[in-house]
């Protein structure tokens, strides 16, 4: 079985920082990521139609594509006992083919619910050349010991 | 006194009726399936072991599930079907208001997303889909239109809460130049 790295909750505090991760997007990035989305709608993967309906600069990465890397990005620091809860995106800009995209994240608060499951609260964002793009608060739940496991959690035991 | 807003006295009473209300309950065309889960993470390298090494899967959650965030993706029409003779839509509710209020353009603004029981090869989701709030006309930097704010509930075969995602939609007409 693969190693299972995890965070607990004990190990995180406000104020700490992700390590960034960056990314170099091409066409291919914004196609394979809509067609895995199973988002067929032409501005993400027609030049033209982008260029000339919707009036941008070319293709652009599309929502739940954003949604899936930023899961990425939050359960790389986890680890696969991380169990996401929510997540809210704001979307101030869109990605294109040939940005570089540098996601980076800082815990804003870490709590435990009146069930005893602990929270992680994360604002990550997503910036090309220092501009934020999107920015995204996740609420993640992290075992808060050795034994527990968020996964575990169903019905009014789980309160995201 | 009116209880509405000035925003809202100037929306059509077809709309105000539809806020509120649940509108095209369906099931997905198809279970989720493991090849798409593996396609998706392909698509971002997320190399979580909770979606390639069964063991990890059996013993962190009782066998395979799929990513979180992939919750939008199970209830996505197929591009083309059999017999179909009008384009499928995956959130309708959108497309209705851009028909509605005549905007030919829209872009996505915000989007939550609320994760409930995890979603397992096999399952087969049901999605409804419900308006909450429609804005009066706003122009930014892409053209002149309305904001939106979609539901979308999903439920799995025991009909059980999945999830539920939140959209905030921008359906705008590009100003002339």
């Amino acid at each position: 079985m693969t190693p299972v790295a995890k965070v607990l909750l004990g190990e995180v505090q406000a104020g700490d920082r992700l390590a960034d991760f960056a990314y170099d997007v091409t066409a291919t990035t914004i196609v394979l990521g809509a067609l895995a989305a199973r988002d067929w709608r032409p501005m993400h993967h027609d030049y033209d139609f982008a260029v000339h309906r919707n009036g941008t600069q070319n293709i652009f990465m599309n929502t739940p594509n954003q949604a899936a890397w930023f899961e990425r990005y939050v359960t790389d620091w986890t680890g696969p006992t991380g169990r996401l809860g929510r997540m809210k995106f704001r979307m101030l800009g869109s990605v294109y083919p040939g940005d570089r995209m540098v996601f980076s994240a800082s815990v804003e608060a870490v709590t435990t619910d009146a069930v005893g499951c602990g929270w992680a609260h994360l604002l990550v964002t997503l910036a090309v050349e220092g501009e934020t793009k999107t920015d995204c608060t996740v609420a993640v739940a992290l075992p808060t010991s050795r034994t527990d496991n968020p996964w575990d959690r169903r019905g009014e035991r789980w309160l995201p | 006194m009116s209880d509405q807003t000035p925003l809202e006295v100037a929306l059509p009473a077809a709309v105000v009726d539809l806020i509120g209300q649940v509108q095209y309950e369906t099931p997905g065309d198809f279970p989720v399936e493991q090849g798409y889960i593996a396609t998706s993470c392909a698509s971002v390298e997320n190399g979580n072991p909770l979606f390639w090494d069964p063991e990890v899967a059996d013993a962190l959650t009782n066998g395979p599930i799929a990513p979180p965030s992939m919750i939008s993706v199970w209830f996505r029409p197929h591009h083309w079907a059999p017999g179909r003779t009008e384009e499928a839509l995956p959130l309708q509710v959108h497309f209705d208001l851009k028909a509605t209020f005549d905007l030919p353009e829209a872009v996505m603004t915000d989007n939550t997303i609320v994760f409930h029981d995890p979603v397992r090869p096999g399952d087969v989701l049901k999605t409804r889909q419900i308006l909450r709030s429609v804005s009066g006309p706003k122009t930014t930097k892409l053209g002149t239109g309305r904001f939106w704010v979609i539901d979308v509930e999903y439920l799995n075969q025991h009909d059980a809460l999945v999830g539920v995602e939140t959209y905030t939609g921008f359906g705008y007409r590009r100003d002339a130049a």
